[in-house]
């Protein structure tokens, strides 16, 4: 079985197309690079597939794990193990991130029918994966990603995906602002994090991300279309051509 | 965004939780208002000729008084010849322990998750439970009395403590005060009195806990602290009142006396009956709460976080009298559904040095208005007195309301007063974060919501604060166990 499977996906946002047609399959262990110019639809890609209400999804399936996910609310997708590391991670004034993961993590287990994690046993947790995205040990006591700097945003995220362990990670543009060493750091970790098990899919502009994750698929997303699909090498191909060949080869 | 919008409507649309009705007898007196009746109020309650003189003059005055019109409120008209003034459970005899009480109303404090055992055995709180108008147990007497402090009912002072109620009745809140504090003044039913000697710490939280119970029955509490020379009390007024069709009256007064370098915390959690989710039935909360900081270097604080009541105007005040006296508000005002609130305060700056601060969140959903009302004055002799307030409103969805209405006067050149103002909507990026880490819109909300009371929360009392941030969740959703 399939763990993801979107069948000729369309959606729009604010009135507007942006996906026409997405098909695209993963499997366990694989890890698929989503490329593609600005405004092709890489963005809408993932939130349609997380569940945010503001993309309305118009036509076509997805199914994860073989059960029909356009069917779930957003925080049921969630616990079934689908995560997004956001682009832009939003500030929550006032919310420790201590209380903020521990109530996430617990909903997790709930979701699975296990008892919630004593105090002692989340810290301890806490500990361990803030080790793995050397993730400042302050930074857990302040309110969720307030004042952070990007580059701490960024690795907070990591960290969360590190405590939720989803079957499917969704990284949107996770490199960008991030300068060589946490882009080192960053990637570390999601490689730490793989596992036969799982998958990722990560949406990004630029090659130096996959020299430290390596996809075993890269797709081209343009004008809300996967219009062709390869192995890393093409990748370095987008990077030293540019776009302007696939839409050569697209006829436009 | 208009998935959203309905989302919220339909997490904070749920139903009062606290709706219950205790069945106890209760002695009470005809309908209606006239001076016969504060004469039978005083007889009932065997007061002396000098408590009686003060009902009457107070219900002499509220007759020449008209209700304030200038809150942001749209009240119903009052018949006040359609309300009981008077009712108290039947049994007035003292208990020894809690096996002569009424079990029935036991288990209506277990309900509410007061078990008086408990919270005598584990919390180190003396309780003053007050059910509807007279106190029916208090405990933890004995051991406040080693200290000299007293702590009982209103109409226990008003017999044994005569001097100090004469003293200090009406000085912080005068009879003639407002509307509703004549009327509390000429009808109050009983309330707490509390006596903080010279030099003494009060070792446990005091409190009171409230509650409106039979049916068309006005309650008219009335509260007054002492804290005399160099002592220390906090005070906690926690409130849940049952489910009611009709519109309940309550118009408390709160009088607090800091002397020199005396402090008061006084801290609230209000939780009375809101209506249901179409605006019908819920309390009318007019209450007048004033402290004074007399003496020098002395010090009150207003805590309050209000999520229940149909319509509340009320603006805890301080007069800051002696130099170097503190005085601070922070307050959490929720409003849901067709609830209406017009709340805040007054500081006034007198003495010299004096310095007050103001921090005030306003929440609002449904189809609720939410006003803050401050009033900051700055009197002539006041040398460098110093005023913050920072006034916050959160609107949750599209069809609430929030006001600000902000006064300064001041008349003193050293002084320094600083006002900041925000407003936001809850953001629907921020609830999309909680979903996609498992957290439901429920609890996304409930813990953005608490998130942004925090501030105010922190100075509340352990045990209180933990109430109130589960207050705060269930008037915003009402599906929490």
């Amino acid at each position: 079985m399939n763990m993801l499977k979107i069948t000729d996906l369309y959606a729009k946002v604010e009135g507007k197309d942006i996906l026409k047609g997405i098909n695209l399959t993963v499997n366990q262990g694989e890890i698929h690079a989503i490329m593609g110019p600005n405004g092709s639809g890489k963005s809408t890609l993932a939130n349609v597939l997380v569940g945010n209400t503001n993309f309305e999804v118009t036509h076509g399936t997805v199914t994860f794990n073989g059960k029909d996910l356009l069917a779930m609310s957003a925080d049921v997708r969630a616990k079934e193990g689908l995560f997004l590391s956001f682009q832009y991670p939003v500030e929550i004034p006032g919310v420790s991130m201590v209380n903020f993961l521990k109530t996430a993590v617990n909903e997790h287990r709930k979701y699975r029918n296990q008892p919630p994690l004593s105090a002692g046993d989340f810290l301890k947790l806490m500990r361990e994966k803030k080790a793995m995205v050397h993730l400042d040990s302050q930074l857990t006591n302040r309110s969720v990603n307030e004042g952070f700097s990007g580059g701490e945003k960024k690795k907070n995220e990591i960290f969360q995906m590190a405590m939720l362990e989803p079957t499917l990670a969704i990284l949107d543009e996770t490199d960008s602002g991030l300068d060589i060493d946490a882009l080192r750091i960053v990637s570390n970790g999601v490689n730490l994090l793989k596992t036969p098990n799982n998958a990722t899919i990560l949406i990004t502009h630029y090659q130096r991300l996959l020299d430290y994750i390596v996809p075993d698929f890269v797709h081209v997303l343009y004008e809300g279309r996967i219009v062709k699909s390869a192995g890393k090498e093409l990748a370095l191909e987008l990077e030293e051509k540019g776009y302007d060949w696939i839409k050569k080869e697209l006829g436009e | 965004m208009e998935d959203q919008n309905k989302l919220l409507h339909e997490v904070t649309g749920r139903d009062y939780r606290f709706g219950f009705v205790t069945d106890i007898e209760t002695d009470t007196i005809v309908k209606g208002l006239n001076e016969q009746v504060v004469r039978i109020i005083s007889a009932k309650k065997d007061e002396p000729e000098w408590m009686l003189e003060f009902r009457l003059k107070s219900y002499r005055r509220w007759l020449t008084m008209k209700m304030p019109d200038w809150a942001q409120l749209k009240i119903p008209e009052i018949n006040y010849q359609d309300i009981i003034f008077y009712a108290a459970p039947k049994e007035q005899a003292k208990y020894e322990s809690l096996n002569e009480v009424d079990p029935e109303l036991l288990r209506t404090f277990e309900k509410l998750g007061i078990p008086l055992e408990e919270q005598k055995m584990l919390s180190g709180v003396a309780v003053d439970a007050v059910i509807d108008s007279v106190s029916v147990k208090t405990t933890f007497k004995e051991t406040l009395a080693e200290r000299g402090i007293i702590f009982c009912s209103f109409s226990e002072a008003v017999k044994h403590h005569p001097d100090l109620i004469q003293q200090y009745l009406g000085m912080a809140v005068p009879y003639n005060d407002n509307y509703f504090a004549a009327l509390n003044s000429a009808v109050f039913s009983d309330g707490s009195f509390v006596y903080i000697p010279k030099g003494t710490r009060c070792p446990m939280e005091l409190s009171t806990y409230f509650r409106i119970n039979a049916q068309n029955t006005g309650q008219f509490e009335r509260t007054l602290i002492i804290a005399d020379d160099d002592s220390y009390v906090s005070y906690l007024e926690g409130c849940t009142a049952p489910m009611r069709d009709e519109n309940q009256l309550h118009a408390a007064v709160v009088e607090i006396i800091a002397l020199d370098r005396a402090e008061v915390k006084y801290s609230t959690v209000q939780n009375w009956y809101p209506g249901d989710k179409n605006g019908k039935g819920g309390i009318f909360n007019f209450v007048t709460k004033r402290g004074i900081c007399k003496g020098i270097s002395s010090k009150i604080l207003w805590n309050q976080v209000e999520t229940g009541s149909a319509i509340t105007w009320k603006y805890p005040s301080c007069i800051l009298i002696g130099d170097n006296s503190i005085a601070e508000f922070n307050s959490v005002a929720l409003t849901n559904n067709y609830q209406q609130a017009d709340t805040g305060t007054k500081m006034i700056h007198i003495g010299k040095n004096t310095k007050s601060s103001i921090v005030s969140k306003g929440i609002s959903a449904g189809h609720s208005s939410n006003s803050y009302r401050g009033l900051v004055r700055v009197a002539p002799k006041a040398e460098n007195s110093r005023n913050y307030s920072q006034c916050d409103s959160l609107l949750l969805g599209d069809t609430c309301g929030a006001h600000t209405f902000p006064y300064i006067e001041v008349a003193n050149s050293s002084s320094v007063i600083e006002h900041e103002a925000t407003t936001s909507k809850i953001g629907e990026d921020q609830i999309f974060y909680c979903n996609q880490r498992g957290i439901s819109t429920e609890d996304a909300i409930g813990m953005i919501v608490n998130g942004y009371a925090r501030e105010v929360i922190n100075k509340l009392p352990m045990e209180f604060a933990v109430e109130a941030q589960k207050l705060l969740q269930i008037s915003l959703e009402g599906s929490v166990g």
